[in-house]
């Protein structure tokens, strides 16, 4: 179905170049988030889907050597995340992250979920319980661990411990969530309770999502971006791009002709 | 429409003789129009019975390629080009197996007005050559799909106009026929409905040649008459 109703943007790519030391991962990128949708970035292992991901909460930071150019510019404050008196610790408060394999933290699961929480300084045990549960309930995973709070995280099931991380992302009330591959790592079942999940999300929050799975994209995301040895090659709603690409390079990759 | 090969050679198969059986199919289709024209100019009322059983093959192979189509989607999940070839196909046999119907209705209307002994020859050449416009269109609409052509799409869709407006002449003839002569008005009826189906086999010659642009282009221009000016 065509939608008509005009997106706000949520972030914007704009000249974006990146590069790991000398090798230039990311080429010029220039793309929309929009506000409230999916958005899902596909194309090749080595094209630069996740190098471009990370930007958004500053993950490559973390590296010495790493070097972005251009800006990412986040909304509705205008704020360039990339700049450098940017605190990526604030950046990662407003833009949480889920990986592809789960990772939760070797603590509890009510600690897991409360711990950006307690970073942010929040001491408060009501506040806390309270922002727990409606994360874990935002995560569609409150009704399993309810009863179980305290124990281990890591003895969750695959699919209950990635739920788990999308409630310790979201119990800092993100603005965009980044999800890297979030299911890659689990059963169809798990993977479609994901799939449902990040549908309900996208009514709170903006979603990135990078996946290998075409059909994937297909399904969830509103927007899809296909990406190829660091460049954007062509960037538009999922429903025309898997119908009708502009481009034959991503003609070429979603019906499997590239070898 | 995408030419170069897919990484798997399989996929690439399955897609080869998907199109090779509508070909197949449209072959017999045509054959079965044709053959029910010459019935109707000739009176060779013997060939109704070949027409009706080509019909069966046709009825047949109009499931084995729905099939085919299902079972693609289930294992490839194809997308953009080779989702509309899918699509288009499964829409194209749909068409095909009605226009087979058309003639299969053509060559029995023929036996009727025969065997009742009513030829009137002065309604012979109008129909022929409806007949004859309506069959190039479905060849050209297969050709169309063969060669992956929107151009010739296009003109095919063009030409239904044309015969539409043959069609809606023969209907006037007759009438003026039935007014003139009410003996003649069981024959002229069975005459009528031999032109309608006549007429109807454009439409689905063009509904194919439609479904060839929207695999080629990914435009859908049905009901939309402007888009092929």
């Amino acid at each position: 179905m065509q939608t008509h109703d005009k997106p706000q943007l949520k972030a914007e790519a704009r000249n974006l170049n990146f590069y790991y030391g000398e090798a230039k991962a990311l080429k010029n990128i220039n793309m929309p988030i929009y506000d409230k949708k999916v958005t899902a970035l596909i194309g090749p292992s080595g094209c630069g889907k996740s190098t471009y991901l990370r930007s958004f909460n500053r993950m490559h930071d973390l590296y010495p050597g790493n070097r972005y150019e251009g800006e990412i510019r986040f909304f509705p404050d205008n704020t360039n995340l990339l700049s450098s008196d940017v605190d990526p610790i604030e950046v990662r408060m407003r833009v949480g992250m889920v990986f592809q394999k789960p990772n939760p933290f070797p603590k509890t699961i009510y600690e897991n979920v409360a711990y950006g929480l307690r970073v942010r300084g929040e001491k408060n045990k009501r506040v806390l319980d309270e922002k727990v549960e409606t994360a874990l309930r935002g995560a569609a995973i409150w009704e399993e661990v309810k009863d179980r709070l305290q124990e281990l995280a890591p003895n969750l099931s695959g699919g209950q411990q990635q739920r788990l991380c999308i409630a310790r992302a979201l119990a800092t009330d993100p603005e965009l969530l980044l999800f890297d591959e979030p299911t890659s790592a689990l059963d169809p079942i798990a993977t479609g309770a994901i799939e449902e999940l990040v549908h309900e999300l996208k009514k709170r929050v903006t979603i990135l999502i990078v996946t290998h799975n075409m059909q994937q994209a297909a399904r969830v995301s509103d927007y899809t971006a296909y990406m190829y040895l660091g460049e954007m090659i062509e960037f538009g709603k999922t429903d025309e791009i898997f119908i009708k690409p502009q481009d034959k390079r991503t003609e070429d990759y979603i019906t499997g002709r590239m070898g | 429409m995408n030419e170069s090969l897919h990484v798997s050679s399989q996929f690439d198969e399955d897609l080869g003789r998907l199109r090779t059986h509508v070909l197949q199919m449209g072959g017999l289709v045509e054959t079965q129009i044709s053959a029910a024209i010459d019935a109707y100019t000739t009176g060779e009322v013997a060939s109704v019975k070949t027409i009706v059983e080509t019909d069966r093959k046709v009825n047949d192979l109009e499931k084995a390629i729905d099939d085919d189509c299902a079972h693609i989607i289930a294992k490839r999940q194809p997308t953009a080009s080779d989702l509309r070839l899918v699509l288009g196909i499964s829409k194209i046999v749909t068409d095909l197996e009605r226009a087979g119907d058309e003639a299969k209705k053509i060559a029995k209307g023929v036996r009727r007005i025969y065997e009742a002994g009513h030829m009137p020859a002065q309604y012979g050449v109008g129909i022929r050559h409806l007949a004859e416009a309506a069959l190039t269109m479905v060849r050209q609409a297969l050709d169309a799909f063969a060669r992956l052509d929107g151009t010739l799409a296009v003109s095919v869709i063009r030409a239904d106009a044309d015969v539409d407006v043959e069609f809606k002449s023969i209907i006037r003839q007759l009438i003026t026929h039935m007014m003139e002569d009410p003996r003649t008005i069981t024959t002229s009826i069975d005459i009528i409905s031999i032109s309608r189906a006549i007429e109807r086999i454009g439409d689905h010659a063009k509904n194919i040649s439609e479904q060839v642009i929207f695999v080629v282009e990914g435009r859908d221009i049905r009901h939309n008459k402007e888009a092929i000016k």
